[in-house]
């Protein structure tokens, strides 16, 4: 299955691209597309613990089931106001 | 909407008040010349645009949800901002003034903690740096 990755701010300027497009297996989690963005990306992997995801606009859990299509966002830590 | 590119009506935002009000809280967040001693000239707002709406749209719903008499609205910035420019409004109209007021504080500390909106502080040599408020 395809997932859309977004990418802002810091993490941005990590990946060096807005989004992208991933393959992952079937009945991959959050957590597990994290896995892999960390250890590819070296700049994500200084992050000890996964950060805050949204799945198609909305916070999820690390546990979330992704699913053909989705659009995922691992989101740095907010500073709006 | 929520998000604006182009300043803030800070006077249009404020006139509307329902015959049944007596208080209108207001809050503005402006940009500061520095942060933790370091001068700061501009700041760059970047949102996840649909998420932040949704977002601001959720904040302001639950509170008006408490309290029905209750309204809230929010606007904020996007993009390059200078010192001194309006960053967030937020305008709250309710009956009375203790309910105004706790609504307009919750609204922006909501916003601060949920809202995926990220700012980068420009330096005056042209450098920026990504606000990180867990590293405080």
């Amino acid at each position: 299955m395809m997932v859309r990755v977004l990418y802002f701010a810091s993490f941005r300027d990590a990946a060096g691209c807005d989004e992208e497009t991933r393959e992952l297996p079937c009945g991959s989690r959050v957590s597990d597309l994290w896995a892999t963005l960390s250890r590819e990306l070296a700049q994500l992997s200084r992050f000890p613990v996964m950060p805050p995801a949204a799945v198609n606009r909305e916070y999820v859990a690390a546990g979330t089931e992704l699913h053909d299509g989705d659009e995922v966002a691992f989101l740095p830590a907010v500073a709006g106001g | 909407m929520f998000l604006t590119s182009e300043p803030i009506d800070l006077a249009g935002f404020v006139r509307e008040a329902r015959p049944g009000d007596g208080a209108v809280c207001v809050f503005v967040g402006v940009v500061r010349n520095e942060s933790d001693g370091r001068e700061t000239v501009a700041i760059e707002y970047e949102a996840y645009g649909p998420m932040a709406e949704s977002e601001m749209a959720r904040i302001a719903e639950s509170l008006s949800r408490e309290r029905p008499d209750v309204r809230v609205r929010v606007r904020h910035r996007v993009g390059r901002l200078a010192v001194g420019d309006a960053s967030v409004a937020i305008v709250v109209t309710a009956p009375h003034r203790e309910e105004a007021f706790a609504a307009c504080r919750a609204a922006i500390e909501g916003i601060k903690k949920t809202v995926p909106i990220w700012k980068k502080e420009i330096r005056p040599d042209g450098t920026g740096e990504w606000v990180d408020p867990t590293q405080d």
